[in-house]
């Protein structure tokens, strides 16, 4: 495909994806939500409420965008955009499959955690911007909790590239083929902390997205709705699109990282046209596993403390991604046939 | 550009007014906080949102229509307000009441307190961030709702208790009913428990945070549950049995530690009392007349100052009646308990983080029409 077509193709692939996936993901996270709790969930609109995401959709985006009184409003305006657009960058490097792929760069892994570090920045001005004390209490939280997280994820993803030898996503996923046993979770011959890396990451990407039980950007219990308490609205609507979009990026780095990405678990790849559908098809299925077990997660446990998600980071997960590391190098040392 | 932020940058404190709409107040209570970051430096509830008046109307209307205003105070524990209010009268003009009444009372009492207990416990770990056991506890009370519907007429400001007895009898179907909840919730229980109870980011949310003292407790007359989660041996069910409680066999939860957890687990600790309370009621139930034979219309107590005090939900809740030996009561001082526990709340929250009062104020199972009343 020539290029240029090829970059128009992908950049309205990937907004439509990051789109209705945030459309979507709502519907799935209230029904999700309404089956852990025995309800019944969205309904009324469409069959199964299909169509709710769309009505929420109009509903928002005909609401009054109004300013609080005494917000900044290039700030106000430009928050939701800070958090959204980085996202939807993110997308461009992941392999959705092998060939199915926007821009396979060597740095992509680099490029993810660049854009991924803007959204905190997004979350801060917003709150900022919006002159709301409960909003700048919260953004302050978000900021520190970033801080930490962003250490331990950092230390694992350096555990990964030493492991791989490689920042390029695609290659990261085909040095996974083969059985499911290949995948990198499970091959305790190269780390043998690697389930334990998986978690860690999990977990900051928890608390990187800003999820239960991390979810001290918007906390409503304490923080009315924390970063977002100001914003009618597609301005609030924006926000929401981004905070699921960067879900979605945590679940399909773990998976790419950790879950073989788009290789399915039995050594069987078909040739051709049908094989982009079989890893689209295997790399879609892992993620969303990933992302139920999200949604699972925030409709079970409560939220967390602060200082106890910062002394969950400093005092465990930093010392045991260290521990990790430096057992991995000796590991990788001692053995380097593996 | 004079927003807030921009006001006063130098200065080191801020303050933050939390409510009277804001999700963890429950209700239109008011905190004026004076924050230093996330700490707490001075917490001022403002009271008033939703004053009407109880004590003035009981002033002004005759005994009998002071009735439906008991189920208006505390909305989620109505009946023990019935029977707070029902007893002092009965005291003060000396009314008997059958003992078939007495154990309808007591077995309505106790299912709405198990009620309120359940609805508290869904709103608490709302507060703390966990949705789900709210509608767990939700599905719940309503099988309590749907009893006492059946037998009351009503489904949350109960009107069930008449001077001298009670208004209606209750069934078979309500028996079977009520003892099949017990059954069910006794399920229910140890769900709660591994769901909840026992998850350690709640365990470290609530342990040690808090902290009641003894002698705070006494010294604000803190009540019920929250007095008991300090290690006060209290309960107006055991220290001056009314009704016919002294009749059951029952535990008294009490837990040392004072802070957050103590006063969760008594709690829930209560539920299951309560469970044991009715079921020996059922099983003791009298036969017999419910109310007097002729209903008791006018009422005149004699010239006097009487006080009643019963257990509700929330802790002790009193009636002083003073009477002119007229129709109307000369003064009616109402003492709710949740008005005496909240005014701990100033000290005991000073120097917390946000979060931690909170929870803070989620233990303490504050109803606010009933501070206001």
């Amino acid at each position: 495909m020539p290029e240029p077509f090829r970059v128009i193709l992908f950049i309205i692939f990937v907004m439509a994806f990051a789109g209705l996936n945030a459309a979507y993901l709502v519907w799935c996270e209230r029904k999700g939500a309404a089956h852990v709790q025995r309800r019944i969930g969205p309904k009324e609109v469409g069959p199964y409420g299909l169509l709710q995401p769309i009505a929420d959709g109009i509903k928002l985006m005909t609401k009054q965008l109004f300013l609080p009184k005494g917000a900044d409003p290039i700030l106000f305006m430009v928050a939701p955009l800070m958090v959204m657009v980085p996202a939807i960058m993110s997308f461009c490097v992941i392999p959705f499959s092998e060939t199915f792929v926007a821009r396979e760069i060597n740095i992509g892994l680099l490029l993810i955690f660049a854009f991924a570090s803007v959204n905190v920045l997004g979350l801060l001005l917003g709150a900022w911007g919006s002159a709301n004390k409960y909003a700048v209490i919260a953004a302050a939280r978000t900021v520190s909790q970033n801080v930490a997280y962003e250490i331990p994820m950092l230390i694992t993803v350096i555990t990964m590239v030493m492991v791989t030898n490689t920042m390029n996503l695609n290659e990261i996923v085909r040095s996974q083929a083969g059985w499911f046993f290949h995948w990198h979770i499970f091959r305790l011959d190269i780390s043998l902390l690697m389930p334990v890396s998986f978690l860690i990451f999990f977990v900051c990407s928890l608390a990187e997205t800003n999820r239960a039980p991390f979810d001290m950007a918007e906390a409503e219990s304490e923080l009315i709705a924390g970063v977002y308490t100001e914003y009618p609205g597609m301005g609030f609507g924006v926000f929401f699109m981004g905070e699921y979009a960067n879900i979605v990026i945590g679940a399909a780095l773990a998976v790419i990282l950790f879950l073989g990405g788009w290789q399915s678990p039995i050594p069987f790849n078909p040739a051709g046209f049908l094989g982009v559908f079989w890893g689209l098809f295997w790399f879609l299925l892992k993620l969303y596993t990933l992302i139920f077990t999200v949604i699972w997660i925030r409709w079970t446990y409560p939220r967390t403390q602060f200082y106890e998600l910062l002394n969950l980071s400093w005092k465990v997960l930093i010392p045991i991604s260290l521990f990790n590391l430096i057992l991995t190098a000796l590991q990788i040392k001692i053995f380097p046939w593996l | 550009m004079n927003g807030l932020l921009q006001q006063d940058v130098n200065q080191e404190t801020f303050t933050l007014n939390l409510g009277p709409q804001h999700p963890a107040t429950h209700g239109v209570l008011r905190v004026k906080l004076v924050m230093d970051g996330e700490y707490i430096v001075e917490a001022e509830p403002v009271l008033g949102y939703i004053h009407r008046m109880h004590e003035k109307m009981g002033e002004n209307r005759t005994w009998v229509k002071f009735l439906p205003n008991c189920g208006r105070m505390d909305y989620l524990c109505a009946l023990s307000y019935n029977h707070g209010y029902v007893g002092a009268v009965e005291r003060a003009a000396g009314i008997e009441v059958p003992e078939r009444a007495e154990y309808l009372r007591v077995i309505t009492v106790e299912l709405n307190r198990i009620s309120s207990h359940l609805l508290w416990f869904g709103a608490f770990v709302l507060d703390l961030g966990g949705f789900t056991p709210l509608l767990y506890a939700f599905d719940d009370r309503e099988f309590i709702l749907d009893l006492l519907e059946s037998v009351t007429g009503s489904r949350l400001t109960y009107c069930y208790f008449r001077f001298g007895g009670v208004y209606n009898d209750i069934d078979d179907a309500f028996i079977a009913g009520t003892r099949e909840f017990i059954k069910r919730q006794r399920k229910r229980m140890p769900m709660y428990d591994a769901l909840v109870t026992k998850n350690i980011i709640l365990i470290k949310r609530l342990k040690e945070i808090g902290h009641i003292s003894k002698d705070m407790a006494k010294r604000y007359g803190a009540t019920g549950p929250v007095a008991r989660g300090s290690g006060i041996n209290f309960d107006v069910r055991k220290t001056e049995p009314y009704s016919v409680y002294s009749e059951f066999d029952f535990d008294v939860p009490v837990y040392e530690e004072g802070d957050s957890m103590a006063r969760y687990m008594v709690r829930m600790d209560e539920i299951e009392q309560s469970m044991r309370i009715i079921e020996q009621a059922l099983d003791k139930l009298p036969e017999g007349e419910i109310k007097p034979k002729k209903a008791v219309k006018l009422v005149k107590p004699e010239k006097g100052d009487y006080y009643h005090a019963v257990e509700a939900a929330r802790g002790s809740f009193g009636v002083r009646l003073v009477s002119d030996g007229t129709n109307t009561a000369y003064r009616l001082k109402l003492r709710s308990p949740t008005f005496s526990n909240l005014s701990l709340y100033g000290e005991v929250s000073r120097g917390m983080l946000l979060p931690d009062a909170l929870a803070l104020m989620g233990s303490l199972d504050l109803v606010i029409p009933e501070i206001d009343r």
